[in-house]
C-alpha cells in the first residue's frame, strides 16, 4: 500500500498519540503515587504528595504486614485456591456432562446451570445470611468457599461448555474403542484437551474471587476470616492516621493480581471475550 | 430399561452443580420474595407478616427513589464512557502502527480493571482527599486554588467523584474487549475501503462501528447489569454519605437490612434489583438471540 503522508494526516497522528499517552499517564500516575506512598512516612505524605520518596525503606510493608495484612493474604490465598479448584471441576463436571453425555432433560438442565448467569448476588444477600447462620456457616471460610463457588459455576460452565461443544465426537468414540469409561475419557481425554479454557477460566476466577467484597463483608465479620479487600477497609479504620501504611497494604493487595494479568494476558483476554461476545 | 437407568446415572455430572446453583443462588431469591412480606427483627428473630407494607414504604421513601436516580445516574455516565467512548478508544489502539505500543496500551488501560474495586477506591479517596489529596494540591499549585473542594464531603459533587472513580476503573476493561472484537474484522475490508478512498473516521463509522455492533450490545448489557449492581465503590469511599447523597440500591439495601436491622424492607429493596437485573438479562437473551446457541 502506498502511504501519502498529508500534513492533515500527521496532525492527527501527533494528536491521536498525544491523547492515548495522556491517557496513559491518567492511568498510572494514580498507581505509580500509591506504590511511591508505602515507602514514604506521615510526615512526608501530609507535606507534598507529588514529592519522591526520602528514604526507601519497607518499614511501611513490614507494619502493614504485621498489623493483619499477613492474616488477610492467607485467607485470600486460601478462599481462593480451594473456591478456584472447586468452581473449575465441578463446573467442566457440568459441562462434560451436558455436552459429551447422553442424560435426561439436557436442555432443561443447562437453562438452569447457566441461567444462575444472570442473577446479582444483591438480591440473594438477605435469604443467604438466614441460610448460613441456620447451617452454622456465618462468619466462616466456609460460607465464602460456598457463595465464590455457587455463584460462579454458571459463567465457568458457560464457557467450558462452549469449548466441550466444539471438540469433536471421535475423541470419545476413540476413547470408548479403547475400552475407557466415561471417567476415564474425561479425565484422560477430554480434560487434557481443554487446557486453554481451563486456563482461562482459572485465571479468570482468581481474579474474581481475590478482589470480591461484597459476600467477603457479610459474611466475615471476623478478623480470622478476612480477606484483603475487607481487611484493607479494617487496616483504614484502624490505623486512621498512618496512611502510609494503608497504602503499603493496598500495593501488597493489588501487585499480585497486575502480575497474574501481565503473565496471563493472552488466556484472560480470551476468557474475557469467548465469555462475553463469542 | 437398563438404557434409562445408564441416563439418568449420566446425571452424576452435574448434580454437584445444580445443587450448589439451586441451593444458594436460586433458593434465596425465592426465600427473598417471602422475607419482602415480613417486619423482620434480625436481632430478636420476631417476624410479622405485612404483605405489601414494605414495598408501600419504599415507595414513600425519599432515600429509596434518590438510590434509583443515582444508580441510573451511574449507567448513563458508564455507557457513554465505557460502551461508546471504550469502543473508539479500541478503534484509536487500532490505528497505532506498531504492534508492540498497542499490546503495551491495552495492558496498561486495563490494569485499574485487574486492581480491586476496594484498593481503586481507597486510592481515590486519598486522592480526593480535601487537604493532602494531590487533586486538590495540583488545582491549587497550578492556580485553579478555588476549584478545590472537598469532593467526597458534599452533597453535590460526592456522586460524581465516585462515577469519575468508577471510570478510571472501568474503561480499560471494555477497551480490551472492543479491541479484540475490531481484530475480528477482516483487514481487507479495511484495505478495500481505503484503496476506495475512505478516510480513518468514515472508515469507523462504516466498518468498525456497524460491525462490532454485537459487541456493543453485549457491552452495553454488561455495563447497565453492573450499574445497578455497584456496592463496593460506594461503601469504601463515602459508605453512602453525605446526608445518604451517594446511597444506590446496593448500599441503601445492606444499610436498611444490617445497620438499620429490617431484614423485610432489604427484601423488598432487593426485590427491586431483581426486577431491574432480570430486565437487563431478558434484553441480553433478545440482543444474543440471533446468534446460534445450541441448548
Amino acid at each position: 500500500m502506498v502511504r501519502r503522508l498529508s500534513f492533515l494526516g500527521v496532525i492527527a497522528r501527533v494528536f491521536m498519540w498525544a491523547f492515548l499517552l495522556a491517557l496513559a499517564v491518567v492511568v498510572l500516575y494514580p498507581l505509580l503515587w500509591m506504590t511511591l506512598n508505602g515507602f514514604k512516612t506521615n510526615a512526608e505524605l501530609f507535606g507534598d504528595p507529588f514529592a519522591l520518596p526520602l528514604d526507601w525503606s519497607f518499614a511501611n510493608y513490614a507494619k502493614a504486614w504485621n498489623r493483619g495484612v499477613s492474616d488477610y493474604l492467607t485467607t485470600s490465598v486460601l478462599v481462593t485456591v480451594t473456591s478456584t479448584i472447586a468452581t473449575v471441576f465441578i463446573s467442566a463436571w457440568a459441562a462434560y456432562g451436558l455436552t459429551r453425555v447422553d442424560i435426561p432433560l439436557n436442555r432443561t438442565l443447562t437453562a438452569a446451570i447457566l441461567g444462575g448467569l444472570m442473577l446479582a448476588p444483591t438480591v440473594a444477600l438477605v435469604p443467604l445470611v438466614k441460610l448460613f447462620q441456620a447451617m452454622g456457616l456465618y462468619n466462616t471460610f466456609w460460607a465464602l468457599l460456598i457463595l465464590y463457588t455457587a455463584f460462579r459455576i454458571p459463567f465457568t460452565t458457560f464457557l467450558i461448555r462452549a469449548y466441550m461443544i466444539d471438540l469433536p465426537r471421535e475423541v470419545d468414540e476413540a476413547a470408548e474403542m479403547d475400552g475407557a469409561g466415561r471417567w476415564t475419557a474425561f479425565w484422560r481425554v477430554i480434560l487434557p484437551m481443554c487446557k486453554p479454557i481451563l486456563t482461562s477460566t482459572v485465571l479468570l476466577h482468581i481474579l474474581f474471587t481475590w478482589n470480591e467484597y461484597l459476600f467477603a463483608m457479610i459474611f466475615t465479620s471476623g478478623s480470622g476470616v478476612q480477606t484483603l479487600p475487607v481487611g484493607l477497609t479494617s487496616l483504614m479504620s484502624k490505623h486512621g492516621t498512618e496512611y502510609p501504611v494503608v497504602f503499603a497494604g493496598m500495593v501488597i493487595a493489588a501487585l499480585p493480581v497486575v502480575l497474574l494479568f501481565f503473565l496471563g494476558q493472552r488466556y484472560i483476554v480470551k476468557g474475557l471475550a469467548d465469555g462475553i461476545g463469542k | 430399561m437398563r438404557a434409562t437407568l445408564r441416563r439418568t446415572l449420566g446425571l452424576a455430572w452435574v448434580v454437584p452443580a445444580l445443587v450448589l446453583v439451586g441451593v444458594f443462588v436460586y433458593l434465596p431469591l425465592v426465600q427473598n420474595l417471602q422475607f419482602s412480606t415480613l417486619k423482620w427483627d434480625i436481632y430478636s428473630g420476631a417476624q410479622e407478616y405485612v404483605g405489601l407494607g414494605n414495598y408501600t414504604k419504599l415507595v414513600e421513601d425519599p432515600v429509596f427513589w434518590s438510590s434509583l436516580g443515582n444508580n441510573v445516574l451511574y449507567a448513563a455516565v458508564s455507557i457513554v464512557f465505557q460502551v461508546f467512548g471504550a469502543l473508539l478508544l479500541a478503534a484509536l489502539i487500532e490505528g497505532v502502527r506498531s504492534e508492540r505500543w498497542q499490546r503495551a496500551l491495552r495492558a496498561i488501560y486495563f490494569i485499574p480493571s485487574a486492581i480491586s474495586l476496594t484498593v481503586a477506591g481507597l486510592l481515590f479517596y486519598f486522592i480526593y482527599e480535601p487537604n493532602l489529596g494531590p487533586l486538590n494540591h495540583a488545582l491549587r499549585a497550578t492556580g485553579l486554588g478555588e476549584l478545590a473542594q472537598a469532593w467526597l464531603g458534599q452533597e453535590s459533587t460526592a456522586m460524581s467523584s465516585i462515577i469519575a472513580m468508577s471510570q478510571w476503573q472501568g474503561f480499560g476493561y471494555s477497551t480490551l474487549l472492543f479491541a479484540v472484537a475490531i481484530q475480528r474484522i477482516p483487514a481487507e475490508i479495511y484495505g478495500a475501503a481505503a484503496i476506495d478512498g475512505v478516510g480513518a473516521v468514515g472508515r469507523f463509522f462504516r466498518i468498525t462501528v456497524p460491525l462490532v455492533r454485537e459487541m456493543t450490545g453485549l457491552m452495553a448489557i454488561v455495563t447497565l447489569s453492573g450499574a445497578f449492581q455497584v456496592f463496593n465503590e460506594v461503601m469504601v469511599m463515602t459508605a453512602g454519605g453525605p446526608n445518604n447523597s451517594t446511597q444506590v440500591l446496593g448500599t441503601w439495601l445492606y444499610r436498611s437490612g444490617f445497620v438499620r436491622n429490617n431484614f423485610g424492607y432489604a427484601a423488598a429493596i432487593a426485590t427491586v434489583l431483581f426486577v431491574i437485573t432480570l430486565g437487563v438479562a431478558v434484553a441480553q437473551l433478545w440482543v444474543t438471540r440471533r446468534r446460534r446457541v445450541e441448548w
